[in-house]
């Protein structure tokens, strides 16, 4: 390639790139979320309604780990849970769904200062980096969960109904 | 391999009656001693140093990890860092490259005894804190004349641990006020940031949570004593400044480097919170 194909490839790259949304046609961006009073989200955060499996996956893994500082009796099949946070079981009698939601895309307004991460937020950030390569994040962040994610996850959240023995 | 005993036993009892409760004094990790070789005893839990307001107990790593991990730490034939500190033990009395030595100036590493429990320190001609991989490349370059040796790579780390080696069970002393004091609260300022997308701060682990599993991991107090430390998870030896990378790195952050002006003042600060434990470097860790 010479130099002013390279320069327009990765120009045309860029444009793909920035083509993409950074979230789903029917979602509310992160910055649109409007929160109640205590930290809730009464409406749903994408049109889809939230898939209890892909819930299930995202807490072990991927994006979520949320049983990195959760443990829940639910998914006892998977090793390693966390004692950060609170255990999750019995979360659907303590809270009610716009609540769970709220908490899931921005614990901070439920419990200020908390430990527990942003999961749909998009800063500021105090040296956001790119993913976990210690690098300098470029352009626009992406929230760490997609609104279809966190609907997932909330509808998941919403069968932990009960507390095990 | 043994080193997930500790978290595999935990998994297999699904947690709950896996407590360290539930264990006796002896198989208790965080009740046993360290004397290293039979003879070098290590202070591995004291009272916390009067600057720290949120502990009233400091704790070395050693003390979270496994027994099996622990005992290979008591005896340097069954320290696998022994080999890093042969090297350096060679290296000290080789060449730089015109000449000198390291043993030009200090006949024999075992001189330098008690050297690493100061350090981070301020040095009054370079008129700013120094770790002692600064001190170590200040040696080699000023003194000796010959070329620095990277921050964070095998010799220097290597040299970290022969300094450490001759100091164990020395007390840590770091100072924090007069000329340092600046850079440790630039340090202090760095260990309560919560950065990256995650949003966390060194003390959102390993002050606030210290003793709780994070996901497989039990977490310490992030205490430096027992640096250099030799990692079983990358079997080799690794820096205070290569640990800071990876643990700000966790947190989807855009990391510092080490030997960056950043991490000194973390390492001073940090170094301060173990004021009173031995250093125990090189230690071993999961
Ligand atoms: C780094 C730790 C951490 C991670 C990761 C984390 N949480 Fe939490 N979470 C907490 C803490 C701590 C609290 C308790 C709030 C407080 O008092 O700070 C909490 C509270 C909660 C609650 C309310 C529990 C109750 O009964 O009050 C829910 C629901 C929850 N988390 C869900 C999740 C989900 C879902 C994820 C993953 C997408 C997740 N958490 C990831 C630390 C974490
Ligand atoms: C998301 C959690 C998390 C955060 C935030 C974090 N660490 Fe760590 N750190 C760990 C884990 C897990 C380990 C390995 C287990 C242990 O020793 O705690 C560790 C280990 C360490 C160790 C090794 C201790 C030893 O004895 O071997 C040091 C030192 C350390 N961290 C310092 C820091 C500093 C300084 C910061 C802030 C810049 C920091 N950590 C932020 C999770 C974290």
């Amino acid at each position: 390639m010479t130099r002013i194909e390279r320069r327009a490839a990765s120009a045309a790259l860029l444009a793909i790139a920035s083509a993409v949304p950074l979230w789903a046609a029917d979602a509310v961006a992160p910055t649109d979320v409007s929160y109640t009073e205590l930290g809730g989200i009464a409406e749903p955060l994408s049109d889809t309604p939230g898939d209890i499996e892909n819930g299930k996956a995202l807490m072990n893994k991927g994006s979520g780990n949320c049983i990195a500082c959760h443990q829940v009796s639910a998914l006892s099949e998977l090793p390693f849970h966390g004692e950060v946070g609170p255990p999750l079981d019995g979360v659907a009698e303590r809270w009610d769904e716009a609540q769970i939601r709220g908490i899931v895309a921005n614990a901070k307004k439920t419990f200020p200062g908390t430990i527990m991460p942003a999961f749909y937020h998009t800063g500021p950030y105090v040296r956001p980096g790119d993913a976990y390569t210690g690098e300098a994040a470029t352009g626009d962040l992406a929230p760490i969960l997609s609104a279809q994610d966190v609907e997932d996850l909330v509808a998941f959240l919403m069968t932990l109904d009960t507390y095990p023995e | 391999m043994s080193r997930s005993f500790w978290l595999g036993g935990c998994a297999a009892s699904a947690l709950i009656i896996c407590g360290p409760a539930m264990l006796t004094a002896q198989e208790d990790p965080a009740e046993r001693s360290l004397v290293i070789n039979g003879e070098i005893e290590i202070v591995t839990e004291a009272d916390a140093p009067a600057h720290l307001e949120n502990l009233s107990t400091i704790r070395s790593g050693w003390t979270f990890r496994s027994p099996e991990t622990q005992t290979m730490q008591m005896d340097d034939f069954d320290n696998p860092a022994t080999l890093g500190v042969e090297a350096a033990r060679a290296k000290f009395s080789s060449d730089l490259g015109n000449g000198e030595s390291c043993a030009s100036c200090h006949e024999a590493p075992e001189e330098l005894a008690g050297v690493r429990a100061v350090y981070p320190k301020f040095d009054e001609s370079a008129g700013e804190v120094q770790t002692i991989e600064m001190q170590i490349n200040e040696c080699i370059t000023d003194r000796a004349g010959a070329e620095a040796w990277d921050y964070d790579k095998t010799d220097m780390i290597n040299m970290s641990a022969l300094m450490s080696f001759v100091s164990r069970g020395e007390a840590v002393n770091v100072a924090i006020d007069g000329p340092a004091a600046e850079t440790w609260e630039r340090g202090k300022e760095i260990y309560y940031t919560r950065y990256g997308l995650l949003e966390l701060s060194c003390a959102n682990c390993h002050e606030d949570n210290y003793d709780n599993m994070i996901r497989a991991d039990h977490l310490s107090q992030g205490q430096v004593n027992g640096f250099p430390t030799y990692r079983l998870k990358n079997a080799k030896l690794n820096s205070v400044h290569g640990r800071f990378k990876g643990c700000v790195r966790d947190t989807m952050a855009e990391t510092f480097s080490p030997g960056s002006p950043e991490f000194v003042a973390l390492e001073l600060y940090v170094a301060s919170r173990g004021n009173g434990l031995s250093v125990e470097g090189p230690a071993v860790r999961n």
